[in-house]
């Protein structure tokens, strides 16, 4: 990069003293990785002192926690599987974010989706696995799909702020989900969870061989491997980056803004929407209350800890997984409530949150400031 | 408020400002006796606002005395220059829009008191505004007033508050030529009575010229003259604000050829404007390539609602737009296929993404097509990198590398930045506005050689300007936009300044 601008003579007031272009590389993209990391492990201080204040120790807790997180294969599979719908909840946040849009209502997507899932897998009931399996997916990736592209298309065309509608259309999703399920789609021989019929057998998704873990893990990485691709390496993703970067340069560039910005969301809305049927299909078996577990708020944190960009949210879901896992043993072990990963989840949200007013402020990330002192050594 | 002031006068002695390694001021001298007028000149980055920021208490400088009549004094905050009677009015307004005049004042005021007594506080300001020179209404919410009463009402507040040396920052780029005159006269008046010093920052010798006595000019943070304008020409005082370096000439104007061809073509365009009260209303606008059409108008009068019409950005209730002969919706098929290009002011605001680098940035225009010109899905990061190296060596952008945010470069580089990725290619109609806005000499010249030489290539060129100079030296016929139309039309042979500013000011 650096050696392309000096071949176009450009850098020329910068003086002899030039960088490895790989060095700047490396510094362009490793705050991306550094602050967040950093943010972590300050979260993660700050939660210790919560600990230390209601009386237990942190060092016990974070050990319970690496126990129930990731410190056997048990663990592990038990974090990948929770992982599994993180992975898509966070694209659900992460996509709109690259145009700018702060989508916090992938739980109602989720929600949605698994109820549509569940509905179309009845209907198809008898037909062969594999198409009542691809019907119940594509029913869920609409139902999501609509339900956060309506989210966009009222933010593009009537400027009504995406934070707020999405976050209130989740309580309308949840409500409407428990009007369905104890209404119209109520098997009657749920007694005590009002559910919908339960999909047959036949038609539950299964573990990846090997593990103890849904094929929904591998649906998540797959999704995020393509988001990062759309958003990285093509013409809609260039668009919508600009678009995000300065919505009026992508108007004076001609770019349909609209159509972009619902079919981004659209498609979040729809990878949130999967997550909720991969649920349905391959843990709960109907869709019911359950299907509003938090993945959705989860889904959040993940992409905010991922900087938005899709390939980060692979480990960033496993360790939020994990954390989650986690929260069973720390309940049995330590007497704690179960609540208390949401603590740690929210305090790492905050100072993830204050971490952003971190970013262009470290020298050494910032190879256009490096070059400064040698112009000035040059001529003063 | 308080009893009236006698005018102070201010000095520097060897002011010296660094942030880190870089020397914004360097052993900075500068003396403003009481009542005097004094005009502050230099490039963009040449330390003028770094100066004044150091006499208002903004910054601490490195090194360096003020002296406030002569006496040795330490200005460590807005307050301590305050108490001074220092005060500063700022290039754009600070005044609450949805406020009355009166109140805009009392709020000003360093202790307001917890009830305000308004009664009591009017017929204090009624007894106040009897010993300014100028007459204003003060009941009247700041927003229905015009840009010249906004300033002087911005003036009168520094006085209000007691402060009897004042720092104008480029007071007049948003009045008419009338109120700009206007403005300055009554301060002038105020400078000679010994009430006022001021200490104005400018870009336009003709106004310097006609009110200032004494100049200071700075480069790049250096003293590089001073003296008496009674005794400096125009010529000189460019010499010391830019130093030896080369100017890029204009072309020189390629006459429009009889018949040549009309390329844009408005027609009965209304669309409402920023408030959705009014509407803008372009009766008919037509623009022939190899011409240079200028629209001049004070900023608020619907320039800015007619680009973005122009641009796609606004929806308008009627009329057409073509562009030869074809309906123009401003989507990028059709920019493409009429090859229309668009600058639009402020370019890191308006014309790029500023967190994206420059190459990407560069690229906007381009990104979806390959080197043949077909449409492409995917997206290739060294085709881009290497398009842009052409083009930042070809027009001279300098950036320390092509992976910089483009929010790292100067406002001239952005500006050269968008021109390249704007300019390249065949380009039939250019619409710009206010290319120039806030660049310095040299990349002013740079960019109006680079319009001008569009236009003798062929191109028409659209150029809404607030600069009226750059109008006028542009330009090859000029119209004035005011209260949202296109009021008055006059080949630039016959373009006189005094009838082109009263018709911006709607007065006719």
């Amino acid at each position: 990069m650096a050696d392309t601008v000096s071949s176009a003579g450009a850098p020329a007031m910068f003086g002899a003293k030039s960088y490895p272009a790989a060095l700047e590389w490396i510094a362009r993209r490793a705050e991306a990785f550094v602050i967040p990391l950093a943010a972590l492990i300050v979260g993660m201080a700050l939660f210790s002192l919560f600990i230390a204040l209601v009386g237990k120790s942190p060092v016990q807790l974070y050990e319970t926690m690496w126990r129930g997180g990731f410190g056997s294969w048990f663990s592990i599979q038990n974090s990948l599987s929770r992982a599994a719908p993180l992975l898509l909840a966070a694209l659900c946040v992460a996509l709109p974010a690259r145009l700018g849009l702060v989508v916090i209502g992938g739980e109602g997507a989720i929600v949605l989706g698994g109820v549509a899932a569940a509905a179309m897998g009845v209907a198809t009931s008898g037909a062969p696995a594999f198409f009542v399996v691809l019907a119940m997916g594509v029913a869920g990736l609409a139902a999501g799909g609509i339900w956060i592209g309506a989210v966009g298309a009222l933010r593009h065309y009537r400027a009504v702020n995406e934070t707020i509608s999405s976050l209130l259309m989740a309580y309308i999703a949840i409500a409407l989900m428990n009007h369905l399920v104890e209404g119209p789609l109520r098997d009657p021989a749920s007694l005590n969870k009002p559910s919908t019929e339960p999909l047959a057998e036949a038609y539950r998704i299964g573990n990846i061989p090997g593990m103890d873990v849904h094929w929904g893990l591998v649906v998540g990485v797959i999704a995020c491997i393509l988001s990062w691709l759309l958003i990285e390496k093509t013409r809609w993703g260039f668009a919508a980056r600009i678009a995000g970067g300065n919505v009026r340069a992508a108007q004076v560039q001609g770019l349909a803004v609209g159509p972009l910005i619902v079919g981004f969301t659209a498609l979040a809305g729809g990878f949130a929407g999967l997550a909720g049927m991969l649920e349905v299909a391959a843990v709960q078996g109907s869709a019911n209350a359950s299907l509003a577990a938090g993945y959705g708020y989860t889904g959040i944190l993940v992409a905010f800890l991922a900087r938005h960009n899709p390939l980060a949210i692979i480990p960033v879901a496993f360790l939020l997984g994990g954390i989650d896992a986690s929260g069973g043993l720390i309940q049995r072990r330590m007497d704690l409530p179960d609540a208390t990963v949401l603590v740690l989840q929210g305090m790492l949200f905050v100072v993830i949150l204050f971490s952003e007013t971190f970013y262009g402020r470290f020298k050494a990330f910032n190879p256009d400031l490096w070059q400064r002192p040698v112009l000035l050594k040059g001529t003063a | 408020m308080s009893d009236r002031k006698k005018a102070v006068g201010v000095e520097t002695i060897g002011m010296t400002m660094r942030f880190g390694a870089f020397t914004a001021l360097d052993d900075v001298s500068i003396k403003v006796p009481a009542g005097s007028f004094h005009a502050l000149l230099g490039e963009n980055g040449a330390g003028k606002s770094t100066l004044v920021k150091c006499m208002m208490g903004f910054y601490h400088p490195t090194a360096g005395d003020i002296l406030v009549d002569r006496r040795e004094v330490a200005i460590t905050s807005p307050k301590d220059a305050s108490a001074l009677g220092l005060g500063m009015v700022y290039q754009h307004f600070t005044l609450v829009p949805s406020l009355t005049g009166a109140e805009n004042l009392v709020i000003a005021r360093e202790k307001v008191p917890g009830i305000i007594d308004w009664r009591k506080e009017r017929a204090a300001l009624a007894q106040f505004m009897q010993r300014m020179p100028f007459k204003l209404p003060l009941d009247v919410k700041v927003a229905e007033l015009a840009a010249g009463e906004k300033q002087k009402l911005e003036i009168i507040k520094q006085l209000y508050l007691g402060r009897s040396f004042l720092v104008l920052d480029e007071p007049t780029s948003v009045l008419t030529p009338g109120e700009a005159q206007e403005v300055l006269g009554l301060v002038r008046g105020m400078t000679k009575a010994g009430d006022l010093t001021v200490l104005m920052i400018s870009h336009k010798f003709h106004e310097v010229t006609a009110f200032a006595d004494d100049i200071t000019v700075l480069r790049k943070g250096r003293l590089t003259g001073t003296g008496k304008v009674s005794e400096l020409s125009h010529k000189r005082m460019a010499a010391m604000m830019i130093g030896d370096q080369p100017i890029a000439a204009l072309d020189s104007r390629a006459p429009v050829p009889v018949g040549a061809r009309q390329i844009l073509t408005v027609k009965a365009l209304k669309a409402p404007d920023r408030t959705g009260l009014k509407t803008i209303h372009i009766g008919a606008l037509d623009v022939k390539s190899g011409e240079i059409v200028g629209v001049a108008g004070i900023s608020g009068n619907g320039q800015k609602e007619f680009l973005e019409v122009l641009a796609g950005q606004r929806a308008r209730d009627a009329g057409d737009v073509l562009v030869k002969g074809s309906p123009y919706g401003a989507s990028r098929a059709e920019a493409r296929t009429l090859n229309v290009r668009f600058i639009p002011e402020e370019p890191l605001r308006n014309a790029c993404a500023p967190r994206m680098t420059v190459a990407e940035n560069m690229a906007f225009r381009t990104f979806d097509l390959n080197e043949a010109g077909k449409p492409i899905n995917w997206i290739k990061m060294s085709a881009i990198r290497d398009y842009a190296a052409r083009l930042v060596e070809h027009f001279k952008v300098k950036t320390a590398s092509l992976a910089s945010p483009i929010s790292s470069l100067s406002g001239g580089n952005v500006q050269r930045a968008v021109l390249a990725r704007e300019l390249t290619g065949e380009v039939d109609l250019l619409i710009v506005s206010n290319p120039c806005f806030g660049l310095d000499f040299s990349a002013v010249a740079e960019i109006r050689a680079r319009i001008m030489k569009a236009r003798n290539a062929g191109a028409a060129v659209l150029l809404m300007s607030e600069d009226l100079d750059e109008l006028l030296e542009l330009s090859d016929r000029i119209f004035v936009m005011s209260d949202g139309a296109l009021v008055y039309e006059t080949p630039i042979a016959q373009a006189s300044v005094q009838t082109i500013g009263e018709h911006m000011a709607g007065h006719h």
